[in-house]
């Protein structure tokens, strides 16, 4: 490591310079120190609250990703006995006659949904924007709280709520919703068309009506922080780029629920009052249903109109945070902040208009489908502009390879790759082949999933210490970070093939059809490879927690020696963040290594003749 | 229970060991010295990062010649439709295209990531924007995605756009359901009948034909696990529909995929270019298609015999999902029609004449010719015959009210084919013959049958024939074809024939 001398005396910078908001002159009900409930369970300081979100993202994170394990055995191993699942899976497996057990296909795709609906809403829109948006949005822009800390509670434990009620779906004799975490109706609609159809299908949406409700509370909260309570000189371009990508996030998150919520209320109505939004001509269990008139396009059409956005709901704080990671461990200034904004604009403003590019082959007109092709493919270009300029921000680097920093670039590689399938899929030709094969799944696993875990593993681990003093086993991190790099790469790298092959995803089982059973060892491999990447997760859950209490204590405030003020504040936190004054805001959030100085944190003034924006 | 708390221990044991690594990585740094620790393991961290940009930049390549078979447009993998040639130039030019962004990306990734490590004495530069740099690279990508969503929108109105009136086409019907596929055909009027989903009736109406539509007559429908047969070279037009919830006409190897959709059907227009049998010959020439097709018995048959095009369903539907399939089976043009042929209609071998016919009592024009060729044939048989007894034809299709004299409806038919057969053979003189079966008294059912000979002869010369080259007579129960003991032979001995007297 060089040695690095520059040191700056925060708190006399901040006494001297600082805003006084007099917020410690009067009492404020400090529920920040009062009882145990107040602080830690109903608490409305966002840093206790992040923490919540992310404590909560990781438990359903190991549900969802124990559930894939699951379907994966039986994609991999599909002559095996399960029968040793049977004491936690119970009627699911069936258990013949010589003792071999076999998983239900209900339940398989019992599962597949439920993976899907938990990983896309509970773990990388609550656990990697709730928790980060939560910490970093007022330590960031030097606020105090949220703006509104209530409603900020409010939206965890609607989250909360949510979760308990999914997870109560979970164990229903009829099992939970497997309709496909897309819930596409009339399948989604009709209790006898599946048995998770029934009451799993109603839990499922009222679960996720109550984390929508969540996400706009936060949403409202996130965006008004942003706009109102940022300190003073801390202007619009001086925001650190996580902060652009957390209120950008918020804001698709806001426009793009209620449309979402509005589909679930007519999927409602259809289900229980007897509409026919989504129904029309429909002949099931021998009886003609007396629906006519609804379409279930339109279901797709409100369902991707948020589902699209909602990608970029997910990789938006990711792109945030290795952003961050990137310029404080290269120790450079991101490269082209202005155009990093830029792209990230766009990309949310282009997030609204191509949603249908999940329906070139749903019986959409095709004629339209000419618009969604171009609005599609034009996002490769602010894309490829963040890439570009990630690669550019480690050229002339002094870069460290800990942790945080490993998963950053791992992001950039998943990016670039799960990306760049995006350009196949998005081209609607090409998507006639590829549309809901392993192609596909491949795509969005890579680029929206793995990608936002790494996004997710670099902020963990570079903000672990802000959250908890303490660091996270740097060792432990690296074996982390190598068995997922490698392993993701492992499990999805092969299905691209498949995808070509054109195995349809969703699959129970391939035997049936000759052009899909050609792939048993590739399949096998997979397995293996998720059970590996699986146990290296459980590493990381191990040294998070063990770190809680037992990690490396931080012994400076600013131990990354960052320029951003959340690094200001004690070690030890506090209600409020800061002591004493607000510090106030002289340049933009990436100086480093200017004019001979190592750093220059956000909060010391200019020199004379220094620039503060670039 | 036991094996569960061997596994909770193994875990634990496996959380201890891990806890253990993390403490004796500190506790050597601490020895060691944190700066110098942190200095080499970031300077083998970076050499781990060359060596798997390396490894892994191999491993595509790699992996991409070791798949070689499942590369679109390759050898066993090319598209047996002609539109599906365009698909797949397109997904290796996009192949090309990203492929080259991938690698350079990646080079530089970890390459400045390894050059640019932290190190002693290194210095970062500050470098906030460029201007020109960053111009360049938001130009070239949008001028390649340019080609590339020219080229795919391209093709995409070629493929997609319905067919005109003008166009030659088959059109077929495929409808979606939990768990299976029916096939329509439109038969020979090369259209298909309409239905309505109000009329599926399980029994012998799976899709809810419309019977009393003229164009469902000649429907075929095929159930179950029947091949789809299809024509080479032939556009085919899909008209996708679904009974139930949403299924997805998928076929891989015509790149056709479409989702069915109760209530708004969709379709898909391809043209297969290749039958099976001549794809199975393209398959021969590689080497892992002359394996054994069950990999269990190295006597069965090589996998290139055993190819064959598939449906499957691509859009989930259920918990049978996974088992939609149907055999689709490429002939050429001169088999197609020898197997559309053979096919019978589901409306005549299912539904006519039951109660769900809605032209019950009715004859249908290709009855009416039907009966008039059998006619007409029995008649020449008839003439050209040396033998006595073969001069006496049945009239199979005359019929009289139960228990009267009076003709039915229906036997107009006959009579009227009858009529234009006797004007065509002018020379000839007939005798109508009116027969009974045994139930009744002898002397009613003898006045019966020369009633009813009698009532055939008058419409006859209402239309116009020469009464002096016809006669009548009635023979009662006395001369029966069947047995009188049973109801088919009763049936069969009430009948009226036609005797050549003269010609």
């Amino acid at each position: 490591m060089a040695d690095i001398a520059t040191t700056y005396n925060e708190d006399v910078l901040i006494k001297e310079l600082g805003y006084d908001d007099h917020f410690h002159d009067h009492h404020h009900g400090d529920k920040y120190q009062s009882s145990f409930i107040s602080h830690y369970i109903f608490s409305m300081d966002h840093k206790i609250i992040a923490r919540q979100f992310l404590i909560t993202g990781i438990i359903w994170a190991i549900i969802g990703a124990a559930m894939s394990i699951v379907f994966r055995l039986q994609l991999g191993f599909p002559e095996e006995s399960l029968t040793w699942l049977k004491p936690v899976l119970g009627k699911w497996i069936v258990v013949d006659v010589n003792g071999i057990g076999t998983l239900a296909p209900e339940f398989y795709y019992a599962l597949v949904t439920m993976h899907g609906t938990i990983l896309v809403f509970f773990v990388l829109t609550a656990g990697l924007s709730g928790t980060f948006s939560n910490l970093l949005i007022p330590l960031q822009l030097g606020a105090r709280d949220m703006a509104s800390p209530f409603l900020n509670m409010l939206s965890y434990w609607f989250f909360f709520m949510a979760g308990i009620v999914m997870f109560y779906s979970l164990f229903l004799s009829t099992g939970p919703f497997s309709g496909g975490w897309t819930a596409y109706p009339p399948l989604s609609a009709l209790p006898q068309a599946s048995t998770g159809s029934g009451t799993g299908m109603t839990l499922w949406l009222v679960s996720l009506t109550l984390f929508v409700v969540s996400v706009l509370l936060g949403g409202i909260n996130y965006i008004t922080t942003v706009l109102n309570l940022r300190t003073k000189g801390m202007s619009l371009w001086r925001m650190p780029l996580t902060i652009w990508a957390f209120f950008v996030t918020a804001v698709i998150g806001v426009l793009s629920f209620p449309v979402l919520a509005s589909g679930f209320f007519m999927l409602m109505m259809d289900r229980g009052l007897g509409t026919s939004f989504f129904l029309s001509e429909i002949f099931i269990e021998g009886q003609a249903l007396d629906r006519v008139g609804g379409s279930p396009v339109l279901y797709q059409h409100l369902f991707w109109f948020l589902g699209h956005p909602e990608v970029y709901i997910i990789i938006l704080p990711a792109m945030g945070i290795v952003s961050e990671v990137l310029a404080v461990h290269a120790r450079k200034p991101i490269f082209g902040y202005r155009a990093m904004v830029y792209s990230i604009l766009a990309i949310a403003f282009l997030s609204f208009i191509v949603w249908a590019h999940h329906m070139f082959m749903s019986g959409v007109n095709p004629f339209i489908s000419n618009f969604f092709v171009i609005f599609t493919l034009i996002i490769a270009v602010p894309s490829a502009v963040k890439v570009f300029n990630w690669i550019t921000t480690l050229f002339g680097g002094n870069i460290r390879l800990n942790t945080p920093m490993l998963f950053a670039i791992g992001f950039v590689s998943m990016f670039i790759s799960g990306g760049l399938t995006g350009v196949f899929l998005g081209n609607s030709t090409i998507d006639i082949q590829m549309h809901d094969t392993y192609f596909v799944v491949a795509h969005f696993h890579i680029v929206m999933g793995v990608a936002a875990f790494f996004g997710m593993f670099a902020g963990i681990y570079h903000w672990y210490p802000k959250m908890y003093g303490r660091f996270m086993n740097e060792t432990l991190g690296k074996i982390h970070f190598w068995g997922t790099m490698i392993g993701a790469y492992a499990i999805f790298w092969p299905m691209h093939y498949i995808g070509m092959a054109g195995v349809p995803r969703r699959y129970y089982s391939f035997d049936s059809f000759d052009a899909f059973k050609h792939f048993a060892d590739m399949n096998k491999f997979i397995t293996i490879a998720a059970i590996i990447v699986f146990a290296v997760q459980l590493l990381f859950v191990i040294n998070f927690f063990y770190s809680i209490w037992n990690g490396k204590k931080m012994k400076v405030k600013n131990p990354w020696q960052a320029t951003t003020l959340e690094w200001t504040t004690p070690i030890e936190p506090i209600h409020g963040n800061w002591p004493g004054k607000i510090p106030s805001v002289h340049r933009w959030a990436y100086d480093y290594n200017k004019d001979e100085r190592e750093f220059v944190p956000q909060y010391v003034p200019l020199e004379e003749g220094e620039v503060g924006d670039h | 229970m036991s094996t569960g708390f061997i596994a909770i221990l193994i875990l634990v044991i496996l959380a201890v060991v891990v806890v253990q690594i993390g403490k004796i990585s500190d506790l050597a740094a601490k020895i060691r010295g944190e700066e110098e620790v942190a200095q080499q393991a970031n300077d083998t961290t970076a050499v781990w990062l060359v060596g798997f940009m390396v490894l892994f930049l191999i491993g595509t390549i790699w992996s991409a010649v070791y798949y070689k078979d499942v590369m679109l447009g390759y050898g066993p993998h090319s598209a047996a439709s002609a539109h599906g040639g365009e698909i797949d130039g397109l997904f290796n030019a996009t192949l090309g295209v990203t492929f080259i962004v991938f690698f350079i990306t990646h080079v530089l990734l970890f390459w400045y990531s390894y050059k640019y490590r932290s190190r002693e004495g290194n210095k970062a530069q500050f470098i906030a924007h460029n201007n020109t740099i960053e111009l360049v690279w938001t130009v070239i990508p949008a001028i390649v995605l340019t080609f590339l969503v020219v080229k795919g929108l391209v093709a995409w109105n070629n493929i997609m756009p319905d067919v005109s009136e003008e166009d030659q086409y088959l059109e077929i019907e495929a409808t979606g359901y939990q768990f299976g596929w029916d096939v329509r055909y439109p038969g020979n009027d090369g259209k298909l009948g309409t239905k309505d989903f109000r009329m599926i009736n399980l029994a012998n109406n799976s899709l809810g034909m419309d019977w009393s539509d003229d164009k469902s007559i000649d429907d075929i429908v095929l159930g179950g696990t029947d091949q789809i047969v299809l024509p080479v070279d032939t556009t085919v037009r899909v008209r996708i529909t679904s009974k139930d919830v949403l299924h997805n006409f998928y076929l891989p190897h015509f790149r056709v995929k479409m989702d069915a959709i109760p209530g708004l059907p969709t379709y898909f227009i391809f043209k297969p270019i290749k039958t099976t049998e001549e794809y199975r010959q393209e398959l021969r020439n590689y080497p892992e298609w002359n394996e054994p097709y069950d990999v269990e018995d190295p006597e069965s048959l090589p996998r290139w015999k055993e190819f064959n095009y598939e449906l499957a369903c691509a859009e989930l539907c259920g918990k049978g999902h996974y088992s939609m399939r149907r055999v689709v089976k490429i002939v050429t043009r001169d088999e197609y029609e020898t197997w559309l042929a053979e096919q019978k209609s589901t409306y005549m071998t299912t539904i006519r004449n039951t109660e769900d016919d809605p032209r019950l009592g009715q004859l249908l024009d290709v009855e009416i010719k039907e009966r008039a060729q059998e006619l007409r044939a029995d008649f020449k048989n008839a003439l050209d015959s040396e033998k006595a007894e073969d001069k006496t034809i049945l009239l199979r299709h005359v019929f009289y009210d139960t228990g009267s004299a009076g003709l039915s409806d229906l036997s107009k038919y006959e009579l009227d084919n009858l009529t234009d057969i006797l004007k065509n053979n002018s020379g000839v003189t007939v005798e109508l013959a009116g027969h009974t079966d045994s139930v009744g008294d002898d002397a009613t059912n003898l006045e019966i049958s020369r009633n009813r000979a009698q009532n055939v002869l008058n419409y006859l010369t209402n239309k116009g024939l020469d009464i002096s080259r016809l006669s009548s007579n009635g023979y009662g129960e006395t001369a029966p074809i069947g047995d009188n003991g049973t109801e088919e032979g009763r049936a069969q001995n009430r009948r009226t024939e036609l005797r050549i007297i003269s010609q």
